[in-house]
């Protein structure tokens, strides 16, 4: 624990200060387990909202402590999520994890790869391992949820807390 | 975003259901029925179930797991559960314990795969003190390098459910349903079914074995017994379980795969 919180706060302090646009540099990807610019549920998941689609994932937070995930069951594009629902679910360490939904709107794509290799949720989880792409219906819910700064100290309390 | 600590006199309540033979399927239904719209926690108890089932956690392929033609020819039901996992061929000799619970009513435990499976070693730790050298193993609980209980874990926002099938006895023959996983713990060393579990028989009673663990309940929780009767989903609930019997015609497919 008191690792995973120096990586945490060291990489904080390694970050770049977030751009105006979605892109990321490589050092923030590589070091920081939480990235500037996108938002993050208590449920730790986060959100990357670009024009009129929101990319929703798990946090490298959440991924630390799931364990290697070895299969992920996601919904299809067309359907529909819901704000703080569950929309998939990751296996890993012979136990099912609910994904829930940060925001709600229209799925409108779908992470195929995640299907061969649900490890990129571990190895990339703001990236490559990202899960659904979603149209929002409501943009204002994304105003509810916490920004960088606040996800880490929460993330940070609810370890220490146990 | 702080922790709040809600103040409460006396541990939690947790229900205690007790039942005999139950059908697996049924037990998985009203297990996935709890967690996701009850707000109470849960101990339930089936004390065998009435024939021979094979179930595979959410992610399991017949093809991989199963030996299709015997279990075609044999007429043995397949089942994939809601929680995640391994496969199991449980029937009358084995004992299910499952607890579904709040994760602010444990909440000193992180609602995550590795703290419920530690939270749990602890409980049994308890019920085989004394007894047997219990330990949990790479997520199995043993008697020294033999497992006895297969786990397996669904999390979902504010509950989780943590289940367990106990080889109290088991019929050898039974074994020869499964195949050897791919995905196996390092401490099996390739060993076949027979050499790698063992039977909870030769360490305690059945009755033994249900009383001690509602003991060690009992020092985590207030517990109150409740009728099965009672925890049946009315027939008018919308709710939709997700553990299924597979079909004749996909084991069929998954068979034409593994030729």
């Amino acid at each position: 624990m008191a690792l995973r919180i120096w990586a945490s706060s060291t990489a904080n302090a390694l970050r770049l200060s977030s751009a105006t646009g979605p892109h990321f540099s490589p050092l923030s990807r590589s070091f920081s387990s939480v990235l500037d610019g996108l938002k993050y549920a208590n449920s730790h998941e986060w959100v990357k909202h670009e024009g009129h689609v929101a990319t929703i994932g798990i946090t490298h937070h959440a991924q630390d402590h799931l364990g290697e995930v070895v299969f992920v069951e996601l919904p299809e594009a067309g359907g529909s999520v819901t704000k703080d629902t569950s929309f998939g679910a990751v296996e890993s360490v012979k136990a099912t994890s609910d994904i829930n939904s940060p925001i709600s709107g229209e799925i409108v794509e779908v992470n195929s790869k995640l299907s061969s290799t649900p490890g990129l949720i571990n190895s990339s989880p703001y990236e490559h391992g990202w899960m659904i792409k979603v149209k929002p219906s409501n943009p204002k819910e994304l105003e509810h949820l916490m920004g960088a700064k606040q996800y880490t100290k929460f993330c940070e309390e609810e370890d220490a807390a146990h | 975003m702080a922790t709040r600590q809600v103040a409460r006199a006396g541990p939690p309540l947790m229900n205690i259901v007790k039942m005999k033979g139950v059908p697996i399927l049924q037990q998985l239904e009203v297990e996935e029925c709890l967690l996701r719209t009850s707000s109470e926690n849960w101990c339930i108890i089936n004390d065998g179930t009435d024939k021979p089932n094979i179930v595979m956690g959410i992610s399991g392929k017949p093809a991989e797991l199963v030996e299709i033609r015997p279990v075609l020819e044999d007429k043995i039901p397949v089942i994939r559960r809601f929680t995640g996992g391994g496969t199991v061929i449980v029937d009358h000799g084995t004992i299910f314990v499952s607890f579904i619970c709040n994760k602010d009513d444990v909440a000193d435990v992180q609602p995550y795969p590795r703290p419920i499976m530690s939270w749990s070693s602890l409980l049994y730790s308890q019920v085989f003190q004394g007894i047997a050298d219990f330990r949990l193993r790479e997520n199995d609980y043993v008697f020294g390098h033999r497992k006895f209980g297969g786990n397996a874990q669904s999390i979902t926002k504010n509950r989780w459910i943590h289940h367990t099938s106990f080889l109290w006895d088991y019929e050898a023959r039974n074994m020869s349903y499964l195949k050897l996983p791919k995905r196996a713990p390092e401490y099996r060393l390739a060993r076949d079914h027979l050499d790698f579990i063992c039977p909870m028989k030769d360490y305690l009673s059945r009755s033994d074995f249900i009383t001690r663990t509602i003991d060690a309940a009992e020092s985590h929780f207030s517990v109150e017994s409740t009728e099965f009767e009672a925890v049946k989903p009315p027939s008018n609930m919308k709710f939709t379980p997700t553990s299924r019997l597979l079909t004749n015609q996909e084991l069929e497919a998954a068979g034409n795969t593994s030729i």
